[in-house]
């Protein structure tokens, strides 16, 4: 990926995130957001993990956005601004603020760790759906199972939660 | 280099020209073939020259008429729709369709010119992959449409379309799988190639014969995300009006119908290269005939690869009208039937049917 496209690739990607968050309209959002992912999908693809950017497609763009959609539309929002009272505002942005900022400062330190040598020549198959697989299969499987594990519990948390209860 | 570019360019241009020209054909065929069904002419109406011809050009009048009707009508745009995703609806719901045949292979290898041309626009390692999330994103041009257009039957039907797509979206991924795991690949050009063995030296063998439960949930999938009768629910005319698109008039509305042929030919192609060998012709190699019993009949390289390419479109037309004669023959779903067909029956089978082929493959070595 050359300086230029990951320039162009990053501007596009900060300035649909920034809609997402300063959007006053809740389905504009949403929407952002799915330019967002899809973007970084495109960035995916610049880097040679195709897999990566397919899945992400599938799964985020795909598949939760139009959940995300749906249920916005559902409900029927409308602009947030007269949603919550004055004092709750303050302190839903005291707590905006307050998480925002540890992020940002977790991502400045891992960004001040990072090597910055450059990354050497990446393997023969690299990105593709063999070589993930096999890292998934093998190194990660642990990870892999413990995260199917999760959301199973979160699928039976949501069931047990809508189901009807008698009175 | 530039003639690998003008390569890219021709067979991309190709591969759009194919399924726009299926669509046009399908447009035709659908108004005929539902005439037929329903015991009527059918379009008949194109007095061109002043009836001079003998013969009749009613289908002059459905493929060049109706398209330039479509498009110079007058674009009706709701006083309170949201302007801008109101125009975007329409090409959302168009393109990504039309881009899902870019991995659709329709040909063997052609070689000319010393070039050798690999007959499919997008040569992608994860083609299956690519097919999923192109589809998923068809959705968005629906939901957008609905949404934006601030009418109760489009946002009815655009929240229909949502449910029923992502629901159908997982019986089709899952009954992929199998698929998968028969040939050990997502390219869709190495499963087509795959396809050209025969089994006992006289059966070709075609994916339907390892996937015959996939085949048909695939189909069915299929059929269900394009949004036709008789899963048209999103459409579904008589309580919503016309559904998602009920605020759209002239080229958008037109696009949104392109959209629905261009679904069937799409799932025409991915099943063809899928179950039905793609552009596989029974005992033709690419030097010619091999008849089971040792007889052999050479064939020059252009013929071979046109007759490759015909079998394909052959095929691919032949599901095409398959899929015209279910929409004709069946009734609607009700709602509450289509997510039951897609919850209960497909994604269960599917599951199975991942479950046998897993045994077998195990147990076949």
């Amino acid at each position: 990926m050359g300086p230029l496209t990951f320039a162009a690739l990053a501007a596009g990607l900060v300035a649909s995130a920034l809609t997402v968050v300063l959007h006053p309209n809740p389905v504009k959002s949403a929407l952002a957001l799915v330019v967002t992912l899809f973007l970084l999908a495109v960035v995916f693809v610049f880097l040679e993990a195709h897999m990566i950017a397919a899945l992400q497609v599938i799964v985020y763009a795909g598949a939760i956005m139009v959940l995300f959609l749906f249920v916005i539309m559902l409900l029927n929002l409308q602009d947030d601004a007269a949603e919550t009272r004055g004092s709750d505002r303050i302190a839903l942005r005291a707590g905006a603020w307050l998480g925002g900022g540890v992020l940002a400062g977790e991502l400045v330190t891992l960004f001040l760790r990072l090597p910055l040598a450059a990354p050497s020549a990446a393997p023969e198959g690299y990105g593709g759906a063999a070589v993930v697989a096999r890292s998934l299969f093998t190194d990660y499987l642990l990870p892999f199972e413990l995260t199917s594990i999760l959301l199973l519990i979160a699928v039976v948390g949501a069931v047990v939660l809508a189901q009807r209860r008698e009175a | 280099m530039w003639a690998d570019a003008g390569i890219a360019a021709a067979t991309s241009l190709v591969v759009l020209l194919l399924v726009l020209s299926l669509c046009f054909v399908l447009l035709w065929v659908e108004r005929k073939g539902s005439a037929l069904i329903q015991d009527r002419i059918g379009a008949n109406r194109a007095n061109i020259f002043g009836g001079i011809l003998p013969f009749n050009l009613g289908i002059v009048n459905t493929m060049i008429a109706d398209p330039i009707k479509m498009f110079t009508k007058e674009d009706v745009v709701p006083a309170d729709a949201d302007k801008l995703l109101h125009f975007l609806g329409p090409f959302l719901a168009v393109f990504p369709v039309l881009v899902i045949f870019a991995v659709v292979p329709f040909g063997d290898v052609l070689v000319i010119g010393g070039h050798s041309v690999d007959l499919q626009a997008a040569h992608l390692d994860v083609g299956i992959l690519y097919v999923l999330a192109m589809s998923g994103l068809a959705v968005y041009g629906i939901v957008l449409g609905g949404w934006a257009s601030n009418s109760r039957w489009a946002l009815l039907g655009a929240i229909r379309g949502s449910a029923q797509m992502i629901s159908y979206e997982i019986a089709m991924g899952l009954a992929l799988i199998g698929t998968v795991m028969t040939f050990g690949t997502l390219d869709l050009q190495a499963i087509a190639r795959a396809q050209g063995a025969h089994l006992w030296g006289v059966v070709p063998a075609w994916g339907v014969l390892y996937q015959p439960l996939g085949f048909l949930i695939f189909l069915i999938a299929g059929i269900a995300e394009s949004k036709r009768v008789p899963f048209d629910i999103p459409e579904g005319e008589s309580e919503l009006t016309c559904g998602f698109f009920t605020e759209y008039s002239g080229s958008k509305q037109a696009c949104f119908m392109l959209s629905d042929f261009a679904e069937i030919v799409v799932v025409s192609g991915l099943v063809t290269t899928l179950f039905f060998g793609a552009w596989q012709v029974p005992f033709l190699a690419r030097d010619g005939w091999h008849f089971p019993g040792g007889l052999t009949l050479a064939m020059p390289h252009l013929a071979i690869v046109a007759l490759q390419v015909a079998s394909f479109i052959l095929k691919v037309l032949l599901f095409c009208c398959l899929q015209i004669l279910v929409r004709w023959s069946l009734p609607r779903y009700r709602y509450d039937q289509l997510m039951d067909l897609g919850w209960k029956r497909l994604l269960p089978l599917a599951l199975v049917n991942v479950l046998v082929t897993g045994i077998v493959i195990v147990l076949a070595g």
